[in-house]
């Protein structure tokens, strides 16, 4: 085997094998994204219910009900502008609070934000980016940054 | 007063990694003996003051020095001793200056053990080190100072974050430092070659236990991590793909695939532009995790109280270095001329392969990784990345090489014949889809996928054993003679079949998990029994208990079993001084983890919100790591990798490389 076909098929099975993954890549891609949107963005669009989402902002102090079940928990996120009611069954993280920053992944049913997945972030004194930024977007920031 | 000390420690560092960065590169161009000598002491020196730097920084801990600012922030009089200490990584600050400790380690490591290393070759690599010692120590000094000075002092500190007080995480920064920052020695082999113009195998021979001992400490901080997150997040996962996560997977992606390119340069003098690239993607995947996990960029447990200025600076350090690197590559490595010539189906070919894969699912990732920052930097949306792709991308590259695995060992070198190396796996073939179906069949019918898993992890065990049993001619000798053989094989090819079956055991265990797993939340009173797969959960109910720094309610679960009831007992922590944590109680046995979580108080009758888990397997997965961090100390601890053999038996060899064996 001579050096020049050594590396013809090496680079054939390069191409062929990085075209594949790209293929895999953008077809995974194409399904598997999640949009962020503040409480004032989802009540003012459409999403089709099938649409998955990401909601954030604060956990809205008084707002969470917990059922007698142990599972599910509803409460409302606002980016002090305008609230969104979430329903969520599982388990919520411990720094999950009301008053405290939260993401939220699920999708709009009814103008009701059915969550699959609640992130608090591991530190009191932190709040995730999107949130800020959303309650930032609002214009009633008070914060520092 | 130590904390100046400190202080002036790390800026004496910073002048001896000026020293070994550049008088010695300039030494080994204009052959000057006498600059090249510095190279070695500096790099001995660099690493001495940054130890006295860290000890000054973790006697401030234990003490609890509150004078210092990082002390104040991140820890308390109350916590318990191991915590003060891994408070010291336990927070920006130290952390990095963890970073530039086990960077200069590897340093002086080099300096101390690389003797009988090129003098040209070994003076150009410390000085590479010195030079990335250099940047990082002025990140370190200008926008990351751990000795900054508090003024007043408060009279107790703020505590470190609760989660982060754990013993599995007390030691998930170092491992995974060693290994992170451990690539920068095959960097700076890569960058020193490609000064050169020469990467013959012993070079390949020098790089090859650098990286495995990176690889070996980087499997076992990412099985720490996430050990960590299985029982300390209390919801029996165990990878998330997230961000955090990501940055140190890809290194490791990127070091498998080195590890296994370094062999045909070693053994064949073949791929050797390949693998000195393979080098400096590798620490620059490194480089990324630590600006991604560092900047701020990303919200995560890791990610401390962020400042733009940090993230702006690491990512010019990024692009300094590994641009540099690069730009390095695209003029030298065409200099490189590949060696030895074979076929596409031979044991390099399998090699290659097995570099393609893991090259492609590390580009993957890294894209699924930076794409919603990229997205967020042009101001094109929000969004974000989840498990769904990586799952949708990862698992199918990682089919066929996990296939690819089980024949790749037993194909000859140059040129190997595909057909007959896959008639003689027939037995463990036929095992696979034995246990495959059978998995199937009796456990569930449902999820074909898990089957699969199931055959590929079989496939994977029995093919690997199969190699060793051709290695020691099995059943083909008498079995004494067979014995011999087993006991002469090389500890690298001990290394091999440790870590190939090691994985075969982990994806038994991974698969076994994410399929089967039984999960039960419900409201639960004292004496209440619940059902969870096949094992009866007894609530015992709750007490409170005082830990020492924080509060706690105890529950207590028995679980019903043939010798004896298993006792479970859960907490729900509240820190005296911040946050609260829940600490999953885990039985393990060999068919799956028993785990109980104890919930909130709800009702007025003693009653909890409980979760209860039965994780299938899951212990497999933490045995097969072990066995493959095993095998990796194994096949270093081999004669041909250890520093100073290469001397000794290639004394000759060095003037006229020749592959070697």
């Amino acid at each position: 085997m001579k050096r020049k076909h050594q590396r013809m098929t090496l680079l054939g099975a390069g191409g062929l094998a990085v075209a594949a993954a790209a293929a895999l890549v953008l077809t995974a891609f194409e399904g598997n994204i999640v949009f962020f949107h503040s409480p004032s963005e989802l009540s003012e669009r459409n999403f089709s219910p099938t649409q998955r989402l990401r909601i954030g902002g604060l956990v809205e102090a008084g707002s969470v009900a917990k059922a007698a079940d142990g599972v599910s928990v509803s409460f409302t996120v606002t980016d002090t502008a305008k609230s969104m009611p979430v329903t969520f069954e599982g388990i919520l993280p411990d720094l999950f609070r009301e008053g405290q920053g939260i993401v939220a992944e699920g999708h709009l049913h009814e103008g009701v934000f059915v969550a699959t997945e609640v992130l608090a972030k591991h530190d009191e004194t932190y709040m995730p980016p999107e949130v800020a930024e959303a309650i930032k977007k609002s214009g009633r920031w008070k914060g520092g940054r | 007063m130590t904390a100046e000390l400190g202080h002036f420690a790390l800026i004496l560092a910073f002048a001896a990694a000026a020293l070994q960065g550049t008088l010695p590169l300039i030494g080994a161009r204009r052959r000057d003996s006498v600059w090249m000598s510095i190279a070695a002491p500096a790099a001995i020196l660099q690493f001495l003051l940054i130890a006295v730097s860290f000890w000054a920084l973790t006697r401030a801990f234990v003490l609890s020095d509150f004078s210092l600012t990082v002390v104040a922030m991140n820890s308390h009089t109350a916590k318990p001793l191991l915590y003060k200490i891994s408070g010291v990584w336990g927070n920006h600050e130290g952390s990095m200056l963890l970073w530039v400790l086990v960077l200069a380690l590897f340093g002086a490591a080099i300096a101390v053990f690389g003797g009988n290393l090129r003098p040209t070759l070994k003076v150009r690599v410390l000085a590479v080190q010195g030079l990335l010692g250099l940047g990082f120590l002025a990140f370190i000094l200008f926008t990351s100072n751990p000795f900054e000075r508090l003024f007043p002092m408060p009279v107790d500190g703020r505590d470190l974050n609760p989660l982060l007080q754990d013993p599995g995480l007390a030691f998930h920064p170092p491992l995974l430092y060693l290994g992170y920052v451990g690539l920068s020695t095959t960097f700076s082999f890569a960058v020193a070659a490609l000064i050169e113009g020469r990467a013959d195998p012993a070079w390949a021979r020098w790089v090859r236990p650098w990286t495995l001992a990176s690889w070996t400490f980087l499997t076992g901080g990412i099985v720490l991590g996430s050990w960590w997150a299985y029982y300390e997040l209390g919801w029996g996962g165990w990878w998330f793909w997230d961000p955090v996560e990501n940055a140190s997977f890809m290194p490791w992606l990127a070091a498998t695939a080195l590890l296994h390119s370094a062999i045909v340069s070693e053994k064949r003098d073949a791929l050797k532009g390949w693998t000195v690239f393979l080098a400096i993607v590798a620490f620059a995947f490194s480089l990324l995790g630590t600006f991604l996990v560092r900047s701020g960029v990303l919200t995560s447990v890791h990610a401390f109280a962020s400042d733009p200025d940090r993230g702006v600076f690491i990512l010019m350090l990024l692009i300094v270095s590994v641009g540099g690197a690069f730009a390095l590559y695209a003029w030298r490595g065409p200099a490189l001329k590949g060696g030895g010539l074979f076929r596409p189906i031979s044991r390099e070919g399998g090699l290659v392969l097995n570099n393609f894969l893991l090259t492609a699912a590390a580009a993957a990732v890294l894209l699924g990784t930076v794409y919603p920052l990229i997205l967020d930097v042009l101001n094109a949306g929000k969004i974000s990345v989840g498990a769904p792709y990586f799952n949708s991308v990862f698992i199918p590259m990682m089919v066929p090489l996990v296939l690819a695995m089980g024949i790749g060992p037993l194909l000859n070198w140059k040129r190997g014949e595909l057909g007959p190396t896959v008639y003689r796996l027939k037995v463990a073939a036929g095992l696979a889809v034995l246990f495959g179906t059978g998995a199937w069949l009796f456990i569930d019918r449902a999820s074909a996928l898990a089957a699969f898993g199931v055959f590929l992890a079989a496939w994977l065990m029995f093919a690997t054993l199969h190699e060793l049993a051709v290695r020691i001619q099995l059943f083909r000798v008498p079995p004494g003679e067979s014995w011999r053989r087993l006991r002469r094989q090389p500890r690298a090819r001990w290394g091999m079949t440790l870590a190939h079956g090691g994985l075969a055991i982990v994806i038994a265990g991974m698969t076994a998990s994410s399929a089967w797993t039984t999960e039960s939340i419900q409201v639960m009173k004292p004496g209440d029994r619940v059902d969870v797969g096949s094992h009866v959960f007894i609530f015992d109910g709750a007490r409170e208990v005082r830990g020492p720094n924080y509060a706690a309610t105890r529950g207590t679960f028995r679980v019903e079993s043939g010798g004896g009831d298993i006792v479970l007992t859960p907490e729900k922590r509240f820190y005296d001084v911040q946050g609260q944590t829940t600490e999953a109680a885990i039985h393990p046995t060999f068919l799956g983890d028993l785990y109980a979580v104890l919930g909130d108080p709800r009702g007025e009758d003693g009653g909890f919100v409980t979760r209860l888990y039965f994780n299938p397997l899951v212990p497999w997965m933490w045995a097969g790591s072990f066995i493959m961090v095993l095998g990796g100390f194994v096949s270093l601890s081999d004669r041909r990798h250890r520093v100073g053999a290469p001397g000794r038996q290639k004394a000759g060899a060095r003037a006229t490389p020749a592959p070697a064996e």
